[in-house]
């Protein structure tokens, strides 16, 4: 299947708070934001590693958890109605005759953009593998990281590794299209939601799936068909699992991603960009936030804010070479309480 | 002050360590890959290590925080721990641990 070709004056890779007051610097100028992340959601690490863990140093909020601030960051840039392509990660960006980028997704999605955006924070969110031996002969075929359509797993043997919200949620939502439901965890306690951790325990007491304690050690199989794993009990002796599809939830981790493949300079998976542009080494491709490197830096969410505010006049600079841009507060500017939707 | 790391590699060597900075940061002061993603908020269980036999006991116990975090920790073993909960203290002099791949 073909995607149509969405185009765009800005392309933002990772919908972090930097991405996302970009959107807002960027919509003050006019221009068009398409933003793409991983995660399912807006927010970066403030949305996926601290949700509700409070944050101290945003000029004016003296308090504001991770993902309050999310919130506000959403509101803000809604005036610009900013469009969000989640659960894809951003893998080709490639530069096109007339001047403009291509941005290609694992998803197949296509965007032409003026400008691009690298908001990518410390690299794209992926799921942590478990480091089992053999295991990436696997991946693909039984054992997955995350579950798309529901229909790939009826019927399965499935067994479920974790004690997380992913774990118990998928627990609860194959057991009723799985053939088997099994589910590891290493104590008996949960990170999951109480009210998840009742529901598995209830599926256990109807015996409509089983509860086992241990950590998986070895996976048994051919050609990438899971057949069964070995478990180190909690007392220390071995067991076996039947099952033909395994899904270990762990958490995510970031890591760097394709970024690398894009001919951009990189220090130490980082970009270094000029302060005055926050443009990388390819005229173009802007770098904010925690990605990018400049002597100095501060991996500070205001510090990207910064980045943001000073990288979309160089953006609109090379979007609109012949433009003239004025300098212009929100406050006074009736020309931007307009975009904004307040005058 | 010291604590005695041994690297992914099975390298072992002593670290200088500075009262009051948690065993993560001591690590990757020194140049090691010890993940740290968060920063040290327990969110992440990118730290994680294995803490040696001699020393676990000598530890505070994983408080609820860290454990849940270890939970994210696919192979864990029983002196595991977030090193990132482990602030230096003087006791802690001459404290071993063993840096694990963390996914
Ligand atoms: C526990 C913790 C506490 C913190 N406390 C503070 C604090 O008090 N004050 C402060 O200022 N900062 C704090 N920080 C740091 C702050 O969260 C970061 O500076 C900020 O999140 C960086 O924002 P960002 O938009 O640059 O990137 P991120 O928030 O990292 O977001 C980047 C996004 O890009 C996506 N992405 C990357 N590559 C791709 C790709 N190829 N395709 C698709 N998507 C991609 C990622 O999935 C991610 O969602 C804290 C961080 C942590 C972990
Ligand atoms: S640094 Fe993230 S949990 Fe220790």
């Amino acid at each position: 299947m073909t995607q149509e070709t969405i185009s765009t004056d800005v392309v933002i890779i990772g919908a972090g708070p930097c991405g996302l007051f970009a959107v807002f610097e960027l919509g003050l100028l006019d221009m068009k934001c398409h933003l793409i992340d991983i995660l399912d959601r807006s927010g970066g690490q403030c949305a996926e590693l601290y949700p509700e863990k409070p944050i101290y140093d945003i000029p004016g909020l003296p308090v504001v958890s991770g993902q309050e601030l999310t919130d506000r960051l959403m509101e803000q840039a809604a005036p610009f109605k900013p469009e969000f392509h989640y659960n894809e990660m951003v893998e080709e960006l490639e530069k096109l005759p007339d001047g403009r980028w291509r941005v290609k997704t694992d998803g197949g999605l296509v965007f032409e953009a003026k400008v691009v955006v690298i908001a990518a924070g410390g690299g794209s969110f992926q799921p942590k593998k478990p480091p089992i031996p053999g295991i990436e002969a696997y991946e693909g075929k039984s054992v997955f990281y995350a579950v798309k359509r529901m229909e790939t797993f009826r019927g399965k043997n499935i067994l479920i590794s974790g004690g997380g919200d992913s774990a118990l949620d998928w627990t609860i939502n194959l057991q009723p299209v799985a053939a088997s439901m099994q589910l590891i965890h290493r104590r008996d306690g949960f990170r999951a939601a109480p009210d998840s951790v009742k529901k598995m325990h209830a599926l256990v007491d109807e015996k409509k799936m089983q509860f086992h304690l241990g950590q998986i050690t070895a996976l048994h199989g051919d050609n990438g068909q899971l057949e069964g794993v070995t478990v180190k009990g909690n007392d220390g002796n071995d067991f076996q699992l039947e099952c033909d599809t395994l899904l270990p939830f762990f958490g995510l981790t970031m890591k760097l991603g394709p970024i690398a493949n894009w001919g951009l300079n990189l220090h130490e998976n980082l970009i270094p960009v000029d302060t005055e542009k926050f443009q990388t080494n390819v005229p173009g491709i802007f770098a904010i936030g925690d990605i990018n490197t400049y002597p100095g830096k501060l991996k500070l969410i205001l510090s990207g804010f910064h980045e943001a505010a000073l990288m979309a006049q160089a953006a609109f600079r090379h979007a609109n070479p012949d433009a003239k841009l004025t300098f212009q507060y929100t406050t006074s500017s009736t020309s931007l309480q307009k975009k904004l939707g307040v005058a | 002050m010291r604590i005695v790391l041994v690297d992914q590699k099975g390298v072992e060597q002593a670290l200088e360590a500075a009262e009051g900075w948690r065993v993560m940061e001591i690590i990757r002061e020194h140049g090691f890959e010890v993940g740290g993603l968060c920063g040290g908020a327990c969110a992440c269980a990118t730290c994680h290590v294995e803490v040696h036999a001699e020393w676990a006991g000598k530890l505070h116990p994983a408080n609820d925080d860290e454990e849940a975090m270890l939970d994210e920790v696919p192979v864990l073993s029983p002196t595991s721990r977030l090193s990132c909960q482990i602030i230096y203290t003087e006791d802690l002099n001459g404290l071993a641990v063993k840096l694990v791949a963390n996914g």
